[in-house]
């Protein structure tokens, strides 16, 4: 059975995943793929937003932020301990369910380019907000923090990671082929509808925020715990805009997609961050940022997953026509 | 008999056009009523009225004696005011089982389910697939709606709105843009409906013959005013809808 053969293969390629440190040892590589599980969290929750409930956002950026400051905050007042890192749990988990709720009660006022507007707004003001406030954020320049001792190893804490991937992509997975799911995808689709079926959009949208949020939050939490680092980059829209990317490229509505997404979008930054000595171009990823969303919405308008779906389902067609069904 | 929807001096206006003039009607319980007037006469915009779509600009509506002006369409449906629409509406990249299955969860009231049990969730799609063969469709469950067919489409949107089970159905030219291989199909789905005789229907038709078998009662909108009322036989009868159809090419069968 198909269904069978697809989880089959995803178990293949995580159990690959988790054994990778102990046969290819590099430690730039496990960096790289820690980010890259790391980002790909960031976009399978923005692609709750976009992908699947049909909300734009320019501002995905702020839960992210939150999660990274609330974390190095956090382990620098505290101490490196696991309960330091529990109430950096805490505090993301509530800072992201209000913002996020705010937010959302505010994209079912507006028209959605004007919520798209107002997400950029906010996170400028987080942003700002994080600069000015030295006291507690250092502002602009930032500070390093440590971490507990048994996430210091880059394997283990890439494993961390991957497992912390798995797990949220486990939980998405089962969340939109839910009841719930499956009206987001609704709203999506047609609005009006799905108002005059009697679902309240409403609540459904706010619901879809908070957990997009708290989501975003949890990998920003991981993001500032991979660097030890941080500063007020995190909410830059840079961040939103590569997470938008991975989403696009990977393909909307997919959650596979801004996994393969992340993994292209990361691995690309890499790369061009080495390229930045032959050419200064390299360095200005906006610009390249224009020119790759260009050339997507053009010619592969459902990302990579999404073509690649629309393929296989093209193929069964055409077998059918050949058996003559 | 009893009235199960009112209204009363609901008018509404866009940008000083008046659309709709005042309309006074009452529907009866399990009664099955036709709405006829030629295109432009309101007959949609009197719909969008009842189901919340849009606001009038005066006037009020009850539903089984609540005033219901004020409240949201999915607050409407919810009380039991079902509607299809004109100009098909499904959810295109969803499934035609998905999209039915949407409306049996509406109805059952299952909403924030993130953890719901399999088992459950194949009685809402067992539910779907009743609803499915009723409507003639269910060989193209599996099917996006976007790759539908018209008349499919439309076969959907009336599978879509059995599902809420609603005990009032507004069916907005249900078999508009279909072949005409498809017609007999969906007259004898609406006649089935009919004869179950527990949903108050409204239906908005250009087919004469269709509503003279169907219909208790016919309303008549010409000019954004109800120009009458009556039984199809009144109706057909009636001088001033005789005239007001020049001749009364409209209403020949
Ligand atoms: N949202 C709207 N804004 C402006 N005019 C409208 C709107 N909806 C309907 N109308 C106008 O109301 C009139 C009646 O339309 P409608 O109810 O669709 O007619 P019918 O369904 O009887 O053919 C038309 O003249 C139409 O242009
Ligand atoms: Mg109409």
């Amino acid at each position: 059975m198909k269904w069978e053969k697809k989880w089959i293969f995803g178990a293949m390629i995580a159990l690959f995943l988790f054994v990778l440190p102990w046969i290819y040892d590099s430690r730039s590589t496990l960096i790289l793929i820690t980010q890259i599980f790391i980002f790909a969290v960031f976009a399978m929750s923005y692609d709750l937003l976009l992908g699947y409930t049909g909300i734009i956002s320019f501002g995905h950026a702020m839960f992210f932020g939150i999660g990274a400051y609330s974390t190095g905050i956090g382990l620098m007042r505290n101490g490196e301990t696991w309960t330091a890192l529990l109430y950096a749990l805490g505090i993301t988990v509530i800072l992201c369910l209000l913002l996020s709720h705010v937010v959302g009660m505010l994209s079912l006022r507006l028209k959605s380019h004007y919520y798209a507007m107002l997400t950029l707004a906010f996170t400028g003001l987080l942003q700002v907000g994080a600069e000015k406030w030295r006291s507690l954020t250092k502002g602009n320049d930032g500070f390093t923090f440590h971490i507990p001792e048994f996430l210091m190893d880059r394997k283990i804490f890439y494993l961390f990671s991957l497992l912390f991937m798995i797990i949220i992509f486990l939980f998405l997975y089962q969340l939109i082929s839910s009841p719930f799911g499956k009206v987001l995808q609704a709203i999506r689709e047609n609005e009006r509808r799905a108002l005059s079926l009697g679902y309240q959009v409403v609540h459904y949208k706010v619901w879809a925020n908070v957990i997009a949020g708290v989501i975003a939050g949890l990998s920003g939490m991981v993001y500032a715990l991979s660097l030890r680092f941080i500063n007020t980059s995190v909410f830059a829209v840079d961040i939103t805009l590569d997470v938008l990317l991975m989403t696009i490229i990977g393909g909307v509505g997919t959650l596979l997609g801004p996994i393969i997404g992340a993994a292209l979008i990361e691995t690309a930054h890499e790369m061009l961050t080495e390229l930045a000595d032959v050419h200064w171009l390299f360095e200005r990823w906006i610009i390249l940022f224009g020119l790759i969303y260009i050339l997507v919405v053009l010619f592969f308008p459902k990302g990579i997953v999404g073509t690649w779906n629309e393929w296989m389902k093209k193929e069964r067609w055409k077998k059918w026509n050949r058996l003559g069904l | 008999m009893e009235s199960i929807l009112k209204t009363q001096n609901l008018t509404i206006t866009f940008g000083g056009h008046i659309v709709l003039k005042e309309i006074n009607v009452s529907i009866q319980r399990n009664r099955f009523t036709s709405i006829i007037g030629p295109n432009g006469a309101g007959k949609t915009t009197f719909f969008n009225l009842l189901s919340g779509q849009l606001k009038p600009t005066q006037g009020r509506i009850f539903f089984r004696d609540q005033d219901v002006t004020q409240l949201s369409p999915d607050a409407r449906t919810r009380l039991g005011i079902g509607r299809s629409f004109q100009i098909t509406d499904v959810f295109p990249h969803l499934t035609v089982l998905e999209n039915v299955r949407l409306a049996v969860q509406a109805r059952a009231g299952i909403h924030f389910h993130v953890f719901y049990p399999k088992q459950k969730m194949k009685e809402l799609e067992d539910k779907a697939m009743e609803w499915l063969k009723k409507a003639l469709l269910e060989h193209k469950k599996n099917e996006l709606a976007t790759y539908l067919t018209h008349g499919e489409k439309r076969k959907l949107e009336i599978a879509m709105l059995l599902a809420l089970e609603t005990e009032l159905l507004l069916l907005d030219e249900p078999t508009a843009g279909m072949s005409l291989e498809e017609v007999p199909m969906i007259l004898e789905l609406i006649q089935s409906l009919k004869d179950e005789q527990n949903r108050t229907i409204l239906l908005i038709e250009h087919k004469m013959d269709m509503i003279r078998n169907l219909s208790d009662q016919v309303l008549v909108l010409y000019q954004s005013e109800l120009l009458a009322q009556g039984t199809p036989e009144e109706i057909m009868q009636n001088e001033l809808v005789q005239s007001a159809y020049l001749g009364g090419d409209f209403l020949a069968p």
